[in-house]
C-alpha cells in the first residue's frame, strides 16, 4: 500500500524551476531513499511535503487523502540544515519542540525520560546546548525528531557529524522504527547506507525523476552480465575453453587463486559456463557481479546530464 | 496551549531571565526618581553651604551696597587690609574676596571677584544687581527729585505673576507647570524612541539567532512561518511592557520610600504646614534640619506639578502608541532578520529603518515647542514618525480627533507592515549564504507562495 504519494509535483523559484512534474510512490512500512546531486531538488520536495513550502502545480497525498496542517503532527522531521537553541537548557527545549509537535508536557517527559535512558545522555537534562559537542547535539536532534512517533518520518542526511559508532546506533534505530511500522523518507549522497537501508529509490537530477524503483531490480536492470570465477589452474586452458557468448574481461592473479571476469554476453548463462569449464579447471568460487549504488548514481546521471532523458524502470 | 501560545511563552521566558533584562529593570526607576530627587537636592544643596567673601572698597563709596543672603555673607574690610587678603584670604575665613578698584559709573569693569573655587553664577549675578542697583539710585537721587523714595517703593510693587492655569474638560482648573510638561513630552517621546530601538533590534536579533542557529527549519516544520514570527514580536512586546511596569512599579516604591524618609508621619504637608514646619526648623536653628526640610519643601512642589499633569491619559496614550509603533517596526526588523546571515550584515537594511525613527525625533523637538504647528500636526499623522511625534504633543493637551485619528492611522499601518514583513520574512529564512539585494527582496515580496 502506498502510504506518500507524490503526483506530478511542480514548484518553481523566481530564477528556476526547483521540481518538474515529480512523482513519488513512498510504500508504507517501507525505508524509501530520495537520491539526486546536490540541488537536484531533494529538499524542495521535502519540504513540500512537510508543508513548508506549497506546490505550484500537483498534489501531496498521505494515506491516500491530501495533506492537512494537522499532519505535521504525524510527521517526523530532521532537515539538512539543523540545530538547536544554543543558549536554552537541553531539557527545556526538547520539551518545547515536543509540545510544538502537538504532545503535551506530561506525554513529552514520559518519552523523553525513555530515550534519555536508552541512550544514556539523562545528564546532559540540564545543559545549555552550546556546552555539547556537535555529534551530542545531533542525538539529541534525532530524540526530537522521533518522539511523536510520527508515521512517516524524514530524514535528510541524517548521518553527517555522527561518527561510526553513533551511526551505528541510529541505523538500528532507524531499522526498529521501520519494524514498528513507521514509513521512512530518506535523502542521502551516502550510497553506502542506501544499499544497506532501503528498499525503494527515487533519483533526481535537474528537477526530474530520472530514475525510481526498488533497490534490488534496479541492481538487476543495471548488471553488465559478469561474472567473478576464482579457480586454481592454468589460464590459459580458460581462454581455450571460452568462446561466444562468453568473454573475459580481466584475470587477476591473487595468490594460489586465479580470479577471472567473465561477460556472459546476451545470451550465456552461468549454468552454461559451468557446464563448460566444469571438467576441466578446478573452481573455487562463481559470484555474479552487481553494480553498486553508487556506480548506478554516477552512471544515470552523468547520462543524463549529457542527454537529458527521462530514464525510468520500473519496479 | 496553542502554539503561537507557547511561541510566544518561550520568547518570554527566555529574555525576562537574562541579566541583561534584570540590571535594566533596576537602573531604569533608580533614573526615573533621580528625575524627581535631583533638582529638590539640588536646590536644597546651594542653601546650605555659606559663602563668606570680603570685599575691598578702595573707592569708599559702595560700602553696604551689596547685600548679605542666606547663602553669601559679606564682610567689608578697607584698602588697607588689601594686600594680607590678597596673600591669605583663606585663613582669614572667606571664600572669595572683592576688589572695587574705581568709580563704577566711570569704570563699570571696575569690581573684579578673586577666588580659587569657581565662583557660582548666583554669585556673580547678585553681586552685579546690588551693584546696578546701588548705581541707579546714585543717578536718580542726582536729579533731584523730592519724594524720591516713595516714587521708588512704588515702582518696585508694580509685579506681574505670570502662571498657567490648564482647563480641565469639566471646566476644572489646574495649576500646570509648561516645564514640567515639556519635561513629560520629551521623556514619554524618548522612550518610545529608545523602546521601539531596542525592542526592534532584539526581534531582529532573535530571527538572526534562529537562522545561523539552523533550528528555523526545524521549527516550521512544526508551525507557519508568520505564526513564528509574530510568536516572537508578541513575546518581545510582552518583555517590554513587563520591563515598562516593573519600571513604573520600582519608581513609585523608590518615591515613596524617599517620601516616607522626608515625612514619617505619613501625609505629604500641604503649603501651610510646611510654612510653619519651616519656621519651628530656623528656631531651632539646627542647620541640617533646615536644609532637610528645603529638600522636603522643592520635592512636594515638584510632586504636586507631576499630579497636575493628567498623568493617567498620558500613559494610556503612551501604551498604545508603544504598541502601535513597536509592532509596526517590528516586523520590518523581522525581515531583515530573515533577510541577512549575521548581524553584521544589518546594516544596509536597517538604515531605512531607522532613519524615520531619527527624523521622529527630530520633529519632536519642534512639537514640544509648538505642539500645534503644521509639521507636528503632519508628523504625528504620518504612522512611521506619529508614534513619537504625537508622544511629544499630548501631554499638551491637543485634540482628541487628533489623537484618535493618528491611531487609526498607525493600526492600519502596523497591520500592512506586519503582512508585508511577513511575505519577506517566509522566503528570506530558509536561505541561507546568499547576498540579497533589494531587488531579491521585492521578488519574494511578490512570489505568492503557497
Amino acid at each position: 500500500m502506498i502510504f506518500l504519494e507524490a503526483k506530478k509535483v511542480v514548484k518553481k523559484f523566481a530564477n528556476h524551476v526547483a521540481l518538474n512534474k515529480v512523482d513519488l510512490e513512498v510504500p508504507e512500512n517501507s525505508i524509501y531513499g530520495l537520491l539526486g546531486p546536490n540541488g537536484a531538488g531533494k529538499t524542495t520536495l521535502i519540504r513540500i511535503i512537510n508543508q513548508i513550502t506549497g506546490p505550484d502545480e500537483g498534489e501531496v497525498l498521505i494515506n491516500g487523502r491530501p495533506l492537512q496542517p494537522t499532519d505535521v503532527h504525524n510527521i517526523g522531521y530532521l532537515p539538512e540544515e539543523r540545530g538547536l537553541y544554543k543558549k536554552m537548557k537541553v531539557g527545556e527545549q526538547v520539551v518545547y519542540l515536543a509540545q510544538l509537535k502537538g504532545l503535551n508536557k506530561r506525554d513529552a517527559l514520559k518519552k523523553l525520560k525513555y530515550w534519555f535512558e536508552k541512550f544514556e545522555i539523562q545528564a546532559w537534562w540540564n545543559k545549555k546546548v552550546e556546552e555539547l559537542s556537535k555529534g551530542m547535539q545531533q542525538k539529541i536532534q534525532f530524540i526530537v525528531t522521533i518522539l511523536h512517533e510520527p508515521k512517516l518520518l524524514i530524514f535528510d542526511e541524517p548521518f553527517s557529524g555522527f561518527d561510526p559508532i553513533n551511526t551505528n546506533l541510529l541505523k538500528e534505530e532507524i531499522l526498529k522504527l521501520r519494524d514498528k511500522g513507521a514509513t521512512i523518507l530518506f535523502s542521502t549522497h551516502n550510497m553506502e547506507s542506501v544499499e544497506e537501508l532501503c528498499d525503494h529509490i527515487t533519483l533526481i537530477n535537474n528537477s526530474k525523476t530520472i530514475l525510481h524503483g526498488a533497490v534490488d531490480q534496479i541492481k538487476q536492470d543495471f548488471k553488465e552480465n559478469v561474472v567473478e570465477l576464482i579457480f586454481s589452474g592454468d589460464e590459459n586452458i580458460l581462454r581455450s575453453k571460452l568462446n561466444d557468448p562468453f568473454s573475459i574481461r580481466d584475470i587477476k592473479n591473487i595468490n594460489n587463486h586465479t580470479k577471472a571476469y567473465i561477460e556472459l554476453g546476451n545470451t550465456g548463462t552461468i549454468n552454461d559456463l559451468l557446464n563448460i569449464l566444469i571438467k576441466d579447471i578446478e573452481i573455487n568460487g562463481l559470484t555474479e557481479i552487481l553494480p553498486s549504488m553508487n556506480q548506478i548514481f554516477i552512471r544515470v546521471v552523468s547520462e543524463s546530464n549529457q542527454t537529458k532523458p527521462v530514464e525510468t524502470v520500473t519496479a | 496551549m496553542s502554539k503561537i501560545g507557547l511561541i510566544i511563552k518561550r520568547e518570554y521566558t527566555s529574555r525576562v531571565k537574562k541579566k541583561s533584562f534584570i540590571v535594566m529593570s533596576i537602573i531604569g526607576p533608580l533614573l526615573f526618581a533621580a528625575m524627581f530627587v535631583l533638582p529638590a537636592w539640588l536646590s536644597s544643596l546651594e542653601s546650605t553651604s555659606e559663602k563668606h567673601i570680603a570685599i575691598v572698597d578702595d573707592t569708599q563709596k559702595y560700602e553696604g551696597a551689596i547685600s548679605d543672603t542666606e547663602s553669601m555673607k559679606f564682610t567689608w574690610l578697607n584698602s588697607a587690609n588689601e594686600e594680607s587678603l590678597k596673600s591669605n584670604y583663606k585663613n582669614m575665613g572667606f571664600d572669595a574676596y572683592v576688589i572695587i578698584s574705581d568709580d563704577l559709573l566711570k569704570d563699570p569693569s571696575a569690581v573684579k571677584i578673586y577666588s580659587e573655587t569657581p565662583v557660582t553664577i548666583n554669585m556673580k549675578q547678585h553681586i552685579r544687581r546690588d551693584l546696578e542697583k546701588y548705581l541707579e539710585k546714585e543717578k536718580l537721587e542726582s536729579f533731584n527729585i523730592s519724594g524720591l523714595d516713595e516714587i521708588i517703593k512704588n515702582i518696585n510693587n508694580t509685579t506681574v505673576h505670570v502662571s498657567t492655569i490648564q482647563l480641565g474638560e469639566k471646566g476644572t482648573e489646574k495649576e500646570s507647570s509648561t516645564e514640567l510638561t515639556m519635561i513629560a513630552a520629551i521623556v514619554f517621546a524618548m522612550l518610545i524612541y529608545f523602546f521601539v530601538l531596542m525592542y526592534g533590534t532584539q526581534v531582529m536579533r532573535g530571527v538572526v539567532e534562529e537562522k545561523t542557529n539552523r533550528i528555523v527549519e526545524v521549527i516550521i516544520s512544526s508551525v507557519k512561518p508568520f505564526q513564528l514570527m509574530m510568536g516572537k514580536i508578541i513575546g518581545i512586546a510582552m518583555v517590554a511592557l513587563t520591563q515598562f511596569f516593573l519600571w513604573i512599579v520600582f519608581t513609585i516604591l523608590i518615591i515613596t520610600g524617599i517620601k516616607f524618609a522626608l515625612f514619617p508621619g505619613g501625609e505629604m504637608p500641604t503649603r501651610m504646614d510646611k510654612q510653619i514646619e519651616m519656621i519651628q526648623a530656623d528656631a531651632g536653628q539646627d542647620g541640617s534640619v533646615a536644609a532637610n526640610s528645603d529638600f522636603a519643601e522643592e520635592f512636594t512642589k515638584i510632586m504636586e506639578k507631576a499630579n497636575s499633569l493628567n498623568l493617567l491619559g498620558s500613559i494610556l496614550a503612551f501604551f498604545f502608541f508603544f504598541i502601535g509603533g513597536y509592532l509596526l517596526y517590528a516586523g520590518l526588523y523581522a525581515a531583515v532578520g530573515a533577510v541577512i546571515d549575521n548581524e553584521t550584515d544589518s546594516q544596509q537594511f536597517v538604515m531605512p529603518i531607522i532613519m524615520p525613527l531619527i527624523l521622529s525625533i527630530y520633529i519632536a523637538m519642534v512639537a514640544f515647542r509648538s505642539p500645534d504647528s503644521d509639521i507636528a500636526f503632519w508628523f504625528s499623522m504620518i504612522p512611521f514618525t506619529s508614534p513619537i511625534v504625537m508622544m511629544a504633543r499630548i501631554p499638551f493637551q491637543i485634540p482628541t480627533w487628533q489623537v484618535l485619528l493618528s491611531m487609526a492611522i498607525l493600526t492600519a499601518s502596523f497591520i500592512f507592515t506586519t503582512w508585508f514583513a511577513g511575505r519577506i520574512y517566509r522566503t528570506g529564512i530558509l536561505m541561507y549564504g546568499k547576498k540579497v539585494t533589494y531587488k531579491e527582496i521585492w521578488k519574494w515580496f511578490l512570489y505568492s507562495g503557497k
